[in-house]
């Protein structure tokens, strides 16, 4: 409830405060940080739902009602640890008069934290679109010249999804003789293999939209190049993991009668998605938009992991969905210092930054190789259950993934090789190296990259227990998965 | 107890003093705290040696549970046995030596503080890779040393073809990798585990179906061809020369490319019980140990020659465990470490005192001007072209003999391969220093011989290479004091059965060895040292020559057959299939859309913000007012 309602609304006061606004957003953002801690250290990680909140909302079938088990607090320290890193990031002198753009962020992380804290089917709905604005508005108003095409574009495709899901919840709705909304209430409804047929294909647009999963990328690419940096450190860290969240928590829960027929095709799409961004982000030569379909081959393989119904693949995918997130925002960072410097983020004019800038060098270089899934980085473990779970499930599709392995590599240090190492390429341009802000938040990241690296148990443990109780309600229905 | 964890921190310690203050320190003593830390692991692993010399049960140190979800369950848990105890004393021994060297070598470079870094952190994946108590543990290590053999082949990086090679060694290195990683996939699949210990006895105890065995087994040798720069993933190994010298003989040459054949013989429980992969090993190995000696055959680069040697050698190695001679294998593992490292670390001392020239056609003479780095050198080439008495003489004897025993086809297509190794390293050692100096006036004004810090460790590996033949003497010279290292190795390796060759067989052997070398003397004699001749220009190689001093174009058709396809499909997928066919529907799909959407959009005014601001607003409103109503 506090995680939710603090960050809207001093995220409403940071936008009306003026140049006093970034200030206003940090200590709101900060304050969803502490709840968080404050809530880590009180939570008991038996596979329940913590700190629940239970109010009659609209009507008598639709609550207010939030809960965290182990895979929200997952989520929830994500977007939390996130939010107020994004705010630090986006505090350059660029942005010193866009005081709405602070508050949208922050409104966006109490949206974000509802999303993952909903145990009501309406609720999740609600918060589900309430994340989707301030997002389009931070992309509106200041993303680059093609920013209104290409937000639209972005708004239809994830605005066409949520109705899907809509209707989807009210057509489980009716089939109840008592209506409800109600998480639990809904997991029980019984359905025949064509309902769940149905009632899936509209949470699973939805999702398959968000996270996302070849075909229904197309948004992602153009969204993230148009987008200012926050938005698009907003979409890539946190948004997408709310359609891998939705898989976990709404999608096979709810309908488990029709996965004979849905997993198949999300480890298909997934696998696809891994070889297709990895072979494209090959050639890109915009930083932003290399990330952006390296960030779809990660994500592809989150969402194949998730739909093997493993322990190992759920897990791993939740906890590739934290370091994901903490990687790609660390990327964006780097590229959004790059191109306020240099002046662009084409790969082909720039070059020779690693002699004039050794920390941001170092830590750019961290944070590609936690992205290349290197050990000791935290892009390690995630990647290895997530691989260990598709080649278990099936070995074709297990080396197809793997592949990624080995294009990722090739991707990122050609990244990294153009535009830190060589010689600059116009002449030779002025680097300031990281300031104090910024050295502060590559801190940060070196810190969780390498402790998420060697102590991925942590979040495993956190999770773990949620994982198992999500598979069992799945089981419950059709049997043993193997 | 000893304590494992800390011969494996000292090093990491170190690298973080170098890495954190190394730059405002002065040269002299980040080098000597790097160089001190990686002393400090070898004094420990012999206090180990000593330690197991006495009792050979395995030394295990469990640190915590890195992963443990469903039924997996890996921990991050140190072992070291007589096998680990000889690798890590070859690591932080010749480790310690090179980082001595490097402090002069390196002398005055900017990055030299970074230098000191990476060498340490090096060691430091090094030791993890021999030293895990699981599969896990050893490609934490394996992954580490391919990062820092990235870093430190591109270390400068200011030259973009540096760079390129740096990378084409990780990503050639990732293939490898994966390889490794199904393996180890499969690994879990047929014995529950990645343990070691759990995995070999359920595999002595024959406890997995044979073609999941196999598989597992050239899975694993895949990876171990990468690291180990076998056919097909072998030409990373001489591009990577681009990186100093110093790294060429630590990672290139005497410890990180071994780590294949340390994998293979930590694991060859498994490996005995698979013919097919053995037999599979076997083959690849020959063909890459004739490969690439042909190709040293015309290489002008001083560290090109030494670096397809280096391929050859790993290829007589896997030679041995293809023919399961697991430790004639790790017999010539530490002498091809000993005179490798010698005779890179002599051509570092050459190139140094060149001013970076490495064009071996540009040199010539040098004996005069450089005594210590010309005897050394000299001790290394007769070490590894197997001079009798030697150390590469007993080592390369030991597999031959092995492998005569398995299949004489294969021993007589090694022994050509050991013929062309001698005729390369003897070229390169008379055009380098013999005859008259063919480089520039200023090159002559500057020859020197190198400073203490480069000569001392050359003369100490260059008692290695001539006397580290002692470690293992067959048994034809004497049962007292013959076999040392095997007996060293069997409470890991099991008593292996040995060929019985006849003592008339194994004396002809040696005499066919010793012929060979005298057949290359006389060769290169006649060649080079009568004729004078320098080698000749690259542009003027006809038909075989050519072939042989382009490398047999294996670059260029990996890039044609494999890069070239890659890119194109990565270009075409994005340009038509993204762009022009997914995107296009969408976009048509919203055209459609937005010509009704103007019929509608007539009936209204203002823009979209408006409304979506209007809808937050209400949205708000509403969530709040039906909560607390």
């Amino acid at each position: 409830m506090e995680l939710i309602l603090i960050p809207i609304i001093t995220g409403i006061i940071a936008a009306l405060s003026g140049k006093w606004s970034k200030w206003v957003a940090i200590v709101g953002s900060l304050a969803g940080l502490v709840i968080t801690a404050i809530w880590l250290s009180k939570f008991n990680a038996d596979g329940s739902f913590n700190f629940v909140f239970d109010r009659v909302w609209f009507s008598k079938a639709i609550h207010f009602k939030t809960g965290a088990d182990g895979i929200s607090m997952v989520l929830l320290l994500l977007t939390n640890i996130l939010s107020p890193m994004i705010v630090l990031a986006a505090a350059n002198k660029h942005n010193t008069d866009k005081a709405a753009l602070f508050g949208l962020i922050v409104i966006m992380q109490g949206a974000l934290n509802g999303v993952f804290l909903s145990m009501d089917g309406i609720m999740f709905y609600i918060f589900w679109e309430l994340a989707l604005i301030p997002v389009y508005f931070i992309c509106a108003l200041w993303g680059e010249n093609n920013r209104f095409v290409t937000t639209l574009k972005f708004f239809i495709y994830t605005f066409v999804g949520s109705l899907a899901m809509l209707a989807s919840l009210i057509y489980l709705y009716s089939l109840m003789p008592e209506g409800s909304f109600d998480y639990q209430a809904l997991v029980n409804v019984a359905l025949n293999e064509t309902q769940a047929k149905w009632i899936g294909a509209g949470f699973l647009l939805a999702f398959a939209v968000k996270i996302p999963l070849l075909p229904l990328h197309s948004w992602q690419p153009d969204t993230y190049t148009e987008a200012p940096t926050a938005g698009t450190m907003l979409l890539s860290a946190i948004m997408l993991k709310m359609g891998l969240y939705g898989l976990i928590r709404w999608f096979f829960p709810l309908v488990p009668e029709a996965i004979g027929f849905y997993t198949p095709i999300i480890i298909a799409a997934g696998v696809l998605g891994v070889l297709y961004g990895a072979l494209i982000a090959i050639r890109q030569d915009d930083m932003k938009r290399l990330v952006a379909f390296s960030s779809l081959s990660h994500v592809g393989l989150i969402a194949a992991g998730i739909a093997t119904l493993s322990t190992t693949g759920i897990q791993g995918g939740i906890l590739q969905m934290f370091n994901h997130g903490i990687n790609v925002f660390g990327l964006f960072l780097a590229i959004d210092i790059i191109q306020s410097r240099a002046g662009t983020r084409n790969l082909q004019h720039l070059g020779g930054i690693a002699k004039q800038a050794p920390y941001l060098a170092v830590g750019f270089m961290l944070v590609m190789l936690a992205t290349a899934a290197v050990p000791f980085t935290n892009g390690f473990p995630g990647e290895l259950l997530l691989l260990k779970a598709v080649f278990t499930k099936n070995a074709i599709w297990g080396v197809f993934a793997g592949i990624t392995i080995i294009l990722c590599a090739v991707y990122m240090f050609r990244m990294y090789q153009f535009s830190m190492f060589g010689t600059a390429k116009n002449g030779i341009y002025l680097f300031p190296d990281l300031n104090m802000r910024e050295k502060l938040l590559f801190g940060v990241l070196v810190i969780i990259i390498i402790s998420a690296g060697v102590f991925p148990q942590y979040l495993l443990d956190l999770c773990g227990p949620s994982v198992d109780k999500t598979i069992k309600i799945i089981e419950n229905t059709v049997g043993v998965i193997s | 107890m000893q304590n494992l964890l800390l011969i494996v921190l000292v090093p990491l310690l170190g690298f973080f003093i170098s890495g954190v203050f190394g730059k405002k320190l002065p040269e002299t003593i980040t080098g000597w705290i790097s160089s001190l830390a990686v002393l400090v692991s070898f004094v420990l692993s012999f206090m180990l040696f000593t330690k197991l010399s006495a009792d050979p049960t395995t030394v295990k140190q469990f640190l915590f549970t890195f992963l443990s979800v469903g039924d997996l369950n890996i921990a991050f848990e140190l072992q070291a046995d007589r096998l680990t105890v000889i690798m890590m004393m070859v690591i932080t021994g010749i480790g310690f030596l090179i980082h001595v060297y490097s402090i002069a070598y390196m002398h005055g470079d900017e990055g030299f503080y970074k230098f000191f870094a990476y060498l340490n952190l090096f060691i430091f994946n090094m030791l993890i890779l021999v030293m895990g108590a699981n599969f896990l543990m050893l490609f934490f290590g394996w992954e580490g040393v391919g990062l820092c053999s990235y870093l430190l082949i591109g270390f400068w990086y200011s030259n973009l073809d540096y760079g390129k090679a740096a990378r084409k060694a990780f990503v050639m290195n990732r293939i490898g990798d994966l390889g490794l990683l199904l393996g180890l996939f499969l690994i879990i699949y047929q014995f529950g585990s990645l343990d070691y210990d759990i995995v070999f006895a359920k595999a002595a105890a024959a406890q997995f179906k044979p073609a999941v065995l196999t598989a597992i087994c050239i899975l694993l040798f895949v990876g171990a061809m990468g690291k180990s720069a076998q056919i097909p993933l072998y030409t990373w190994l001489p591009d990577a020369m681009a990186g100093p010298t110093p790294v060429s003989a630590l990672i290139h040459a005497a410890t990180m490319v071994t780590a294949g054949i340390y994998l293979v013989v930590r694991c060859h429980v498994m490996f005995d019980f698979s013919i097919p992969a053995r037999e599979l090993i076997l083959y690849i190995g020959l063909a890459t140990s004739i490969l690439a000696a042909l190709i040293g055959l015309k290489q002008n680069d001083i560290k090109k020659v030494l670096a397809y040697s280096t391929v050859s050698q790993l290829g007589l190695m896997f030679i041995a465990l293809g023919v399961g001679a697991y430790t004639a294998a790790m017999f010539h593992l530490l002498t091809h470490a000993f005179f490798k490292a010698l005779l890179f670390l002599g051509s570092g001392s050459v190139i140094h005192a060149m001013g970076g020239e490495q064009d071996i056609r540009k040199m010539g003479g040098l004996k005069k001007a450089m005594p210590i780095t010309y005897w050394t050198f000299l001790l290394g080439t007769l070490a590894i072209c197997g001079f009798p008495l030697f150390s590469g003489f007993f080592s390369k004897d030991e597999i031959l003999a092995e492998v005569f025993a398995h299949n004489p086809i294969v021993w007589f297509l090694a022994v050509g391969s050991a013929l062309i190794t001698c005729i390369y390293m003897l070229r390169v050692f008379v055009v380098t220093f013999l005859g008259g100096f063919r480089g520039t006036e200023d090159q002559k004004h500057h020859l020197h011989e190198s400073p203490a810090l480069i000569t001392v460790p050359l003369l100490v590996l260059s008692v290695l290479a001539v006397f580290g033949g002692l470690l293992n003497i067959p048994a034809l010279f004497g049962e007292g004091f013959s076999g040392k290292l095997t007996h060293w190795l069997e409470p890991v390796l099991g008593h292996a059965e040995h060929p019985h060759l006849a003592v008339g067989t194994q004396w002809m052997l040696l005499a066919v060895a010793v012929s060979t070398l005298v057949i290359a003397f006389i060769y290169v004699r006649m060649r080079y040292v009568k004729g004078g001749t320098v080698p000749e220009v690259d542009a003027d190689q006809q038909g075989a020559g050519k072939l042989l001093a382009n490398k047999f174009y294996v670059d260029e058709i990996y890039g044609t057959a494999i890069t070239e396809p890659v890119n194109t499909t990565g270009e075409g997928l994005y340009k038509w299939v993204d762009r022009k066919i997914i995107d296009g529907l969408v976009n048509g799909t919203g055209k459609a859309t937005g010509m009704f959407s103007n019929i509608l959009g007539k009936m209204q005014t203002g823009n979209i913000e408006n409304y979506l601001l209007y809808m937050v607003i209400g949205i708000i409103i509403i969530v709040g007012f039906n909560l607390f109503k």
